[in-house]
């Protein structure tokens, strides 16, 4: 196992943070804590790196006990924490001669391992980090935190408040290292993610809800889902918050998914409910459910 | 009758030396829209908003907000405006009761039609068993729903947010936005950002900004018709990449 937790608590004061977690993650897995801000993923982070010490509980990553062999570990991982923890006033080249040097290498002997993602920053090189946008910023973070070739990748929301295109690219890059042979661990509040994962974790409130891949998570999931559509969004949630065999409602992109609380479910008797109801442009068609879905109905 | 525009921007600019971080923007939004303000990080939304807000003066173009110019009557825009954004949040010291007391205040609204607002927004919001509880002590999603509720205590004509429901778990995410659906209903204009794309679908329209300028304005629906896709993360994937 490249990760493996048993067991691991952590409470801060009177908040349980992390109850009883255990997973697994193999060797070369691309693997994810999926759940919102408060969830415990930041702690979960900070235990297998090292940086915190839990309050019950073992761990271990590359075969280093988190605890007794925590200088090992931490020569042996990259660590890409949430929040931008750079030299702001070092430049770009700087940062990243530094990072190489406190772990006993050079940019040039592991060049091979950053190349497709520093050259987008090797413009830049002599800008200082604070001065860089967002997205440069992250893709120096990962830099930095691959320079001594670690084995094992963590990266702890690096999408967090990113756009769609610039979270795309990102995850190509995960999936570039992931075939280089490197572990990643990665968490984020973006449930669309999840499906670039080979497995993940859904966690909300310090307990983990499923540990799966992600297509056999959604499988799971107990309901047929049906897209239903109306002329007006808030009107049509209302409406079928109102309909006695509503078991759950929830608001999709331009649909909502509506389940039913019977096993045989009439398209027919719900429309005419909703017509009565005087909505216009009806359609229910049944659809598959997603992760959103499959978070929902676990974290109920 | 002609539908009343609580935004109007024409030509709007705001020039950084000579960087336009937006470049001549021209948009309405209509009373009681729900808008979506969409862009790729630097694309040029948060100065936009800012010229808005009436924090920050454009370099050139004309804009009114809620019927106020943003350039001579940027104290007006303020008060007629609400605002809300994932960081500016509330005072986690004080209690939810306190919070909206101080806000209320804030806003210039007198002690009778607080205690009112009050006693309605901690019943709406079912926050009663918790509302002499510091607002610090609450989960995200309850901060950003009661924090959305307060952007709205003075009942303004248009609230602004600012990715309100970054990092929120899914369930709370789909009840911020039937709140959002609600105050809409009752003629307050929404104008939202947001990085999640299933959230574009839920707006009467949706705008987006690539370097600066809008490229595209138009229903979700016409949208991904124009682009010929399926959802709005390949229209917004489209636009930004090309």
């Amino acid at each position: 196992m490249s990760i493996t937790l048993n067991h691991i608590s952590k409470s801060y004061k009177k908040l349980k943070a992390v109850q009883d977690i255990s997973f697994n993650v193999e060797p070369g897995e691309l693997f994810g804590l999926i759940g919102p801000d408060g969830a415990g993923k930041t702690t979960i982070f900070r235990i297998i790196t090292t940086l915190l010490i839990p309050d019950a509980g073992t761990a271990s990553v590359a075969g280093f006990d988190v605890i007794k062999d925590y200088q090992a570990i931490r020569n042996t991982v990259g660590y890409m924490p949430g929040r931008f923890s750079l030299y702001q006033d070092l430049t770009v080249e700087e940062n990243l001669t530094f990072f190489a040097t406190i772990f006993g290498t050079t940019i040039a002997e592991n060049y091979d391992l950053i190349e497709d993602i520093y050259v987008q920053i090797e413009p830049f090189k002599d800008r200082r980090a604070g001065k860089l946008s967002g997205g440069m910023k992250q893709k120096l973070a990962l830099c930095c935190a691959l320079i001594h070739k670690p084995k094992v990748l963590f990266l702890d929301e690096p999408t967090s408040g990113v756009d769609p295109v610039s979270r795309k690219e990102f995850w190509e890059m995960l999936k570039r290292l992931q075939q280089k042979g490197i572990t990643i661990l990665v968490s984020t509040p973006y449930m669309d993610e999840a499906a670039l994962c080979d497995r993940i974790a859904l966690i909300q409130d310090g307990k983990i809800l499923e540990i799966d891949a992600p297509e056999a998570i959604v499988n799971k999931f107990p309901k047929k889902i049906y897209n239903v559509g109306a002329d007006n969004m808030y009107k049509l949630i209302r409406t079928l918050q109102g309909y006695e065999h509503l078991y759950s409602v929830f608001p999709f992109g331009e649909f909502v998914h509506y389940t039913d609380k019977r096993d045989s479910f009439e398209a027919a008797d719900l429309k005419s409910y909703l017509k009565n109801a005087g909505l216009t442009d009806i359609s229910i068609e049944a659809t598959q459910p997603n992760i959103e879905d499959a978070f929902m109905e676990l974290a109920k | 009758m002609k539908e009343e525009n609580v935004i109007e921007a024409e030509e709007l600019t705001k020039a950084f030396g000579d960087f336009k971080a937006v470049n001549a923007i021209s948009f309405e939004v209509k009373k009681g829209e729900i808008f979506g303000f969409l862009g790729a990080n630097g694309a040029g939304k948060t100065t936009a908003i800012k010229m808005l807000i009436g924090i920050s003066k454009p370099s050139s173009g004309q804009a009114t907000v809620a019927g106020f110019d943003v350039y001579t009557q940027r104290e007006s825009i303020k008060k007629n405006i609400g605002y809300m954004s994932q960081k500016f949040a509330l005072y986690d010291d004080l209690t939810v009761k306190e919070n909206i007391t101080f806000f209320g205040g804030i806003y210039g609204l007198s002690r009778a039609k607080i205690k009112e607002k009050r006693e309605q927004l901690i019943s709406e919001l079912g926050l009663e068993d918790i509302s002499n509880k510091l607002v610090g002590s609450l989960p995200l999603g309850w901060k950003q729903k009661l924090s959305f509720s307060v952007s709205l205590l003075h009942d303004p004509k248009i609230v602004f947010l600012d990715e309100p429901t970054g990092g929120v778990d899914p369930i709370t995410r789909r009840q911020f936005w039937e709140m959002i659906y609600k105050a809409a209903d009752r003629g307050t204009t929404i104008f939202v950002t947001t990085h999640y794309m299933d959230e574009a679908e839920y707006c009467d329209r949706v705008s987006i900004m690539v370097e600066g300028k809008i490229e595209a304005l138009d229903t979700p629906k016409k949208l991904k018709e124009q682009f010929k896709v399926d959802s709005m993360n390949d229209v917004f994937l489209k636009l930004a990449r090309e």
